[in-house]
């Protein structure tokens, strides 16, 4: 039986502009389909807002709409509660056709406290829903988050259609009727009533949520039935209180997806599963060594949970050591990878120089982050590229890749490792924060589908020809003997080495023929052309690279809804660049370059080409948006 | 097996080191000894930092890695943690192992990683012309310290007991025989051993070990540690480790000293105290100084027993497991 305090009046926590009120008022309730909506759970780092985002995307997801997430959160694991600082939130957009953003404005905003709507109400269009419990806009709350005066009280929220529930209220109510559970639990379990009330809303299917919390909280009764009767009453709030809410939201599932089997991934648990599927299909052995840093460290979690995989973590001493143990286990002929963040790829510069005079595979994952230094930890950013090119001393060069999407991430870890192992060399993998935590619909792959890499280890040499541990291949890359192989002994190191022999070197032309034989190898990986997504007589190409491209292809769909030409193609491969690369960048007029950051691969490109393309720059700590990719174009198209 | 010599261990590259370098005379005593680990040269491998002992790694005809500064033993720590079938080696010198690589020796060694660290203590940088090490005594002067140098000197025997090494001894470049005998027991030990072994720089430091290594000084001023036994030395003048009132540990006279005071030397016990102790005793710039075994305790080794059932369960892992793994999530179908 669910409990509900009497609500005094119908109008009661209601605050409703005129036309939403016309569109409720007298033709019962509202039943309306739409193509998209954007959802986002706010509330104090304390109050479940991850969670309730997480489940309310599986429920999304089993519902056939195609989705983005982009939870955000706070660099403090405890900032006081209650403060701005503290405001931990959890972005869903999802829609009945294919999705490339988590969205840029809400279309509906769930507030449980006053900071959360506080941080939050700045990026809400008119029109847009708020849910917030009014039970949380005490005195006390309002003051802790900055109001001198309750935004319900002022007017603040005139433009939107608000939902005021006394969520904290019916929660204790809730609690009375259940056998040992306190005020605590009943607090605890408001993030369960707010999904349960947005899963009715948006018409998500309930039985996933249900089995979740069943199996979560086993070891709990009490607070398994606290959490259960919460999401059903939230639910059966959405149902029953028509004064309150206006009616319900029916996002129909994607109809023109791929056949096959789909899960939601997020970028973290996509690169691990592409570098156990690089491991089983090299019969590489996986060893990770990292040292903990936001937000790199989901993937030593994640890897380190994989022991049934054979994958092998380490958690080493410093940033250096990691990439260290990572270069040592390849010497031994397992596939050694470390992962990072920015200020870790600083120190793990001189490990990829080893690496790259040594020639010895080796992956550095960098989930970038807002910088410089410790910059914003828990925000985004793509501004390591020019550091991945170029930071290093001396002639240097390595392979750089960047992942564009959350479940894209597999793919580049796959290519990074097949790349690192076929062609003896350090490749950096970009990922960045976005990606990491972002999730998507993902059609999982076929393990037996995806190519072969083979790590062709040196067998034991003729005893009569001297091992030669710096002869090349076709694709200029040098044996990878490993301790073990019977006569094939030989020393290498971070001097130069001779060509061929491997004997330590001076020699003058023999460091100008190993210099450019490092730089041609690099340049001679296989990179696929580059493909443009473009409209026949488009004059404008934008050119992205890394996470960005679900913007950047949503902009350019709003652009081209407006009747407009534009073409668009996007970087996975950021060092070789793609042979094709130049000509496309000769065949449009202009070239548009979004990043985020202050022009990282604009200059690149000024650079390699000589081409004059244009930058559009953000470095807010936050993803791109269409809507800002759209404006640049509309800019441009002027 | 084919029975293994010294030779076998000895590259064709070019020894480059000064003439004279206390260097030449640790690589020899460790080719000669290889041949005893029973473990053919594909299956040693010695990876070594940079500086003057960073060579070392170009004249073994071992698999070799000459690194970067002081990461030796990170990198080291990774290849054991792919290999457990190897035996691995890591030279370093003071500045190497003591200054830039601090950490990382603070770490294997507090892991017991398998390794065997042998760190050539020559108390200056040699390989870039003279400057102070950390293990150079207050008031040394060389070119970055013209007035002297205002540090106190690293212990490495101290700093690797602290870091809980399993194995930790000292030996000296020039006497083979001590020094074989210290590399055996590193070599049976299971986990980390440290090995500092003094070495003479004859460009920069000449002669800073000369009272451990001359033949007359020597016996008076080597302090042996030799495993049950008491710790006695001195020829002309024979000298007793004992036990002082206040509980640390004293050099007396043999004639004073009360037989039961004596110290007998235990490198089994489980606490490193008794070899903190010793670690604190003599001088090493002028004094007497403990060579030998000061620790060698059995403890669990890094990754021992996970490194081979994880390489197992990497070989089980196939396609099929992938597959599993792949929809190990709530799975929707689309047709
Ligand atoms: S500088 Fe000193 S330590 Fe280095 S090789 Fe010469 S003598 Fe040996």
């Amino acid at each position: 039986m669910l409990l509900y305090p009497r609500l005094d009046n119908g109008e009661r926590g209601y605050v409703r502009t005129m036309s939403a009120q016309a569109r409720v008022r007298g033709v019962g309730r509202r039943e309306e389909a739409r193509e998209r909506v954007v959802v986002r759970f706010a509330g104090d780092s304390g109050d479940g807002m991850q969670l309730a985002g997480g489940r309310f995307t599986d429920a999304t997801a089993l519902g056939g709409n195609d989705l983005a997430t982009f939870p955000d959160f706070p660099a403090e694991i405890r900032a006081p509660a209650g403060t701005v600082a503290g405001v931990s939130s959890f972005q869903v957009h999802f829609a009945s056709r294919d999705i490339a953003t988590p969205g840029d404005s809400p279309d509906m905003l769930v507030a449980m406290n006053p900071a959360a709507l506080k941080a939050n109400l700045s990026q809400l269009k008119a029109g847009a829903s708020i849910l917030l419990d009014e039970d949380a806009f005490s005195k006390r709350n309002l003051m802790k988050a900055g109001y001198a005066v309750s935004p319900l009280e002022d007017g603040a929220l005139r433009d939107f259609e608000v939902m005021r529930v006394p969520m904290t209220t019916l929660l204790l109510s809730l609690a009375e009727g259940i056998e040992g559970a306190s005020s605590r639990d009943a607090q605890h379990a408001r993030n369960l009533f707010a999904l349960g009330l947005v899963s009715w809303i948006y018409d998500r299917p309930t039985d996933i949520t249900v089995r979740w919390i069943e199996a979560k909280f086993s070891k709990t009764p009490v607070v398994a039935e606290m959490n259960l009767r919460a999401f059903k009453a939230g639910w059966n709030y959405g149902e029953t209180t028509e004064s309150l809410v206006a009616g319900q939201v029916h996002v129909a599932p994607v109809k023109d997806l791929p056949a096959g089997t789909y899960r939601t991934v997020n970028g973290t648990t996509a690169t691990a599963l592409g570098l156990i599927a690089a491991s089983v299909k090299s019969s590489l052995q996986l060893v990770l060594a990292a040292y903990p840093i936001t937000p790199a460290s989901e993937l030593l979690h994640e890897l380190a949970r994989m022991g049934r995989a054979g994958v092998r973590t380490v958690q080493a001493e410093d940033e250096i050591a990691a990439a260290g143990m990572a270069l040592g286990a390849s010497y031994g002929g397992a596939l050694g990878v470390s992962a990072t963040s920015g200020p870790g790829m600083d120190l793990k510069a001189e490990t990829i120089g080893l690496a790259a005079a040594l020639e010895l595979p080796l992956v550095v994952i960098d989930v970038q982050r807002a910088g410089p230094s410790t910059g914003m930890p828990t925000k985004t950013e793509q501004a390591d590229l020019l550091m991945a090119l170029y930071g290093r001393h001396g002639e240097s060069p390595v392979p750089v890749l960047a992942a564009s999407s959350p479940a894209q991430c597999f793919d580049a870890a796959l290519e990074a490792v097949r790349i690192a192992v076929r062609y003896r060399t350090p490749v950096i993998l970009l990922s960045d924060l976005f990606l990491a935590n972002s999730s998507e619909p993902w059609l999982i792959p076929e393990a037996a589908q995806l190519a072969a890499i083979d790590p062709h280890f040196a067998k034991p040499p003729n005893p009569d020809a001297p091992f030669l541990p710096y002869a090349r291949n076709d694709d200029l890359a040098r044996p990878w003997a490993i301790p073990g192989t019977t006569g094939a002994q030989h020393q290498i190191g971070g001097l130069e080495k001779a060509d061929m022999t491997g004997t330590v070197s001076y020699d003058a032309s023999n460091h100008a023929l190993m210099t450019r034989l490092r730089a041609a190898k690099v340049a001679g990986i296989e990179v696929p052309d580059l493909r443009v997504d473009g409209d026949e007589g488009a004059q404008l190409l934008l050119l992205g690279w890394g996470s960005s491209e679900g913007a950047i292809r949503a902009g350019v769909r709003r652009v081209r809804q407006r009747g407009l030409k534009v073409a668009r193609a996007h970087l996975h491969h950021m060092n070789p660049l793609p042979g094709n690369l130049r000509q496309v960048l000769s065949s449009y007029e202009r070239v548009l370059v979004p990043e985020m950051n202050e022009g990282q691969l604009a200059r690149v490109l000024r650079a390699e080409y000589l081409v004059d393309v244009r930058s559009h720059a953000k470095v807010e700590g936050r993803p791109l948006f269409a809507s800002e990719i759209e404006a640049a174009i509309l800019g441009e198209l002027g | 097996m084919r029975t293994l010599s010294k030779a076998d261990f000895q590259s064709s590259n070019e020894t480059r080191w000064c003439p004279g370098c206390g260097d030449y005379a640790i690589l020899a005593s460790v080719q000669a000894f290889m041949p005893e680990l029973e473990v053919p040269p594909e299956r040693i491998v010695f990876v070594t930092g940079i500086g003057c002992a960073g060579r070392f790694s170009y004249y073994m005809n071992t698999y070799g890695m000459h690194a970067i500064h002081g990461r030796a033993p990170a990198i080291a720590t990774g290849l054991a943690a792919a290999r457990e079938d190897l035996s691995v080696w890591v030279v370093t010198g003071d500045g190497d192992a003591l200054s830039i690589g601090g950490n990382h020796l603070i770490h294997a060694m507090r892991r017991n990683v398998p390794v065997k660290v042998l760190l050539f203590n020559n108390r200056i940088y040699g390989l870039t012309k003279g400057q102070a090490s950390p293990t150079s005594e207050l008031g040394k002067v060389t070119k970055s310290t013209p007035g002297g140098s205002i540090e106190p000197p690293a212990n490495p025997i101290a700093l690797a007991l602290g870091a809980g090494a399993t194995f930790v001894a000292r030996s000296v470049d020039r006497d083979k025989e001590h020094l074989s005998g210290v590399l055996r027991a590193a070599a049976n030990h299971e986990g980390t051993a440290l090995v500092e072994i003094l070495q003479n720089c004859p460009v920069f430091n000449d002669r800073a070990f000369e009272h451990v290594t001359d033949k007359r000084e020597a016996s008076e001023n080597r302090i042996p540690l030799e495993h049950g036994a008491p710790i006695t030395f001195g020829a002309e003048r024979p000298r007793a480790v004992v036990r002082l009132p206040d509980g640390s540990l004293g050099i007396v006279g043999a004639e004073q000293a009360d037989a039961a005071a004596i110290v007998e030397h235990d490198a089994k016990r489980e606490s490193p105290d008794l070899a903190f102790a010793l670690s604190q005793l003599g001088d090493l710039t002028h004094g007497p100084v403990p060579l030998g075994v000061f620790r060698d305790v059995e403890a669990p080794v890094w990754g021992q027993t996970i490194a081979s059932e994880l390489r197992a369960a990497a070989t089980r892992f196939g396609e099929r497991e992938l597959d599993e793994l792949l929809h190990n999530a709530n799975t929707w179908r689309i047709s």
